[in-house]
């Protein structure tokens, strides 16, 4: 075969799965913002999203500050600038670490449980079953966890900002023999609103991502045990990746004017 | 065939996967209150002219009629109107998993039709009544129920909005003899109750003879033969012959490959 041709052909793919998952998206925030709406599953989707995910982005990030805040003192201390270990805690969880680890994690847990769940309903023609009951699937099933998502994501890290700031401190006051007075006034002295704002605004889009990449995954999975398997292990790689590249271009846009 | 406009009517349907040409122009009357079975072995398009009638797929050209209204090529909010007229029962039930069996039964009750809650647990109560089924099993979730279990409530759920057409893909499959001849006799009943049309596939000849006032048999997605059941004993037709003494000699050769 031409090689020529085959790179075509795997571009051509690449294009047309681009456009499909856009017309997805699409359809999804159409649904999500006409009526009807469904609070309860919502608030549902909110509990299972949101609230189940706090030990995991709780933990992740309490460790996150924790080995910050030993790193940077390791790091700093070469040329006497311990003093920056809060400045530089605060401002790596609120800006970095809180969304994009709390993106990631639950990324594993809530995109792999959406898109199983999902492929087993269409697998199962439960979503046929739902066109059949006069009931739109996109209202239904996914508008719900795409709305719950991108609300409870920013939640859960600015609780996530809070514990990894929180580990920061523990160590540097216990282990690193900082002031903890001291230590607190340089973590809210060079802290913005800014440098808070846009770590939420990240989540909001890494959560509908998240939910996004879950739903059109599981929507789409092939027949079987292997299709939803498929479905699962796609809805996270593709997710976490997205998630990672939003980032970048987000911290472009935010920080372009140099702040 | 009856005076007046059928209540479903396909014309020269044709529907492909690829390059895979699976109805090759169906043509298919069924009038007002008659029961309609589609024979025919795997992969003979018996399932997709199905789910083409329900508008789970859309056929590339032909034409299918509901009531004398045109199906083919209409608009989602169309389509959502003719489907309350539908009730499905999914070949494997396709039960909501996540819901208890009397929000199952009721499910179109309150989303398509807007039941309150209360009313339309009682008449879910009802509708498993009428298949056998008792106070016991309401709260329960369907992973808790056997498999002629499963199939009655689905059977209730396909009934409970009082539809006008009624589908069944393969409504004894998996189900022991007996509970396929009880799960027959509930679905004659209640066709009859309801006065309702139906359609159903089914490569099981026992449920054919007893569900169907006509039988009409599908091969190469083509309908090569129909008649009533007490004609298909003498059809003359080598296929018909061979499909219901299920002999495999004959002149319809088995695809291997299922689409």
């Amino acid at each position: 075969m031409n090689p020529l041709a085959k790179i075509g052909a795997t571009f051509l793919a690449f294009l047309a799965g681009t456009g499909r998952l856009v017309m997805f998206a699409g359809a999804v925030v159409g649904q999500a913002v006409t009526p009807t709406y469904y609070p309860r599953h919502i608030l549902k989707q909110f509990i299972e999203i949101g609230y189940y995910s706090l030990p995991v982005v709780g933990l992740t990030t309490l460790f996150s500050g924790m080995v910050l805040a030993l790193q940077s003192y390791t790091g700093f201390a070469r040329f006497s600038a311990e003093g920056a270990v809060a400045t530089v805690v605060v401002l790596s969880m609120t800006r970095e670490l809180g969304p994009v680890l709390a993106g990631l994690m639950v990324a594993g847990r809530v995109g792999a449980a959406m898109a199983a769940e999902i492929g087993t309903m269409r697998v199962t023609e439960q979503i046929d079953a739902l066109t059949t009951l006069s009931t739109n699937p996109f209202k239904y099933l996914i508008a719900p966890r795409v709305i719950a998502a991108t609300v409870s994501l920013p939640i859960l890290v600015l609780i996530g900002d809070i514990v990894g700031v929180f580990g920061g401190y523990v160590v540097s006051t216990y282990k690193l023999g900082f002031n903890p007075s001291n230590y607190i006034q340089s973590t809210v002295e060079y802290l913005e609103f800014m440098d808070v704002v846009s770590g939420l605004v990240k989540a909001a889009v890494f959560g509908f991502i998240i939910a996004l990449m879950g739903c059109y995954h599981g929507y789409n999975s092939g027949r079987g045990a292997q299709g939803v398997g498929a479905a699962t292990t796609n809805a996270v790689v593709s997710a976490s990746i997205l998630i990672l590249v939003a980032n970048y271009f987000l911290t472009e846009v935010f920080f372009s004017g140099g702040g | 065939m009856t005076e007046g406009t059928p209540k479903i009517a396909l014309q020269n349907v044709h529907k492909s996967f690829g390059a895979k040409h699976v109805l090759r122009g169906v043509d298919l009357q069924v009038a007002k209150g008659e029961s309609l079975v589609i024979i025919g072995g795997s992969g003979t398009g018996k399932s997709v002219a199905l789910k083409c009638v329900l508008g789970l797929m859309e056929p590339e050209q032909g034409s299918i009629k509901i009531d004398g209204e045109e199906m083919v090529g209409v608009s989602r909010s169309e389509r959502a109107d003719a489907m309350r007229k539908f009730g499905m029962l999914f070949q494997g039930g396709a039960l909501f998993d996540s819901l208890p069996v009397w929000e199952n039964v009721a499910f179109g009750l309150i989303q398509s039709q807007g039941m309150p809650r209360r009313d339309a647990r009682d008449a879910a109560r009802e509708k498993l009544r009428q298949v056998g089924l008792g106070e016991e099993v309401i709260d329960l979730h369907p992973a808790e129920l056997s498999g002629g279990m499963q199939k009655r409530v689905a059977l209730a759920r396909a009934i409970a909005t009082a539809p006008e057409i009624i589908f069944f893909d393969e409504p004894t499959t998996g189900l022991d003899p007996i509970m396929a001849d009880v799960i027959n006799d509930l679905i004659v009943n209640c066709v009859r109750e309801l006065g309702a049309t139906a359609l159903s596939i089914t490569h099981d000849m026992a449920s054919a003879r007893k569900i169907a006032d006509r039988i009409a048999m599908i091969h190469q997605g083509k309908i090569i033969w129909q008649g009533s059941v007490s004609e298909m004993e003498n059809s003359g037709s080598p296929y018909v012959d061979q499909f219901i003494h299920g002999r495999a000699e004959g002149p319809i050769k088995m695809a291997i490959q299922d689409h």
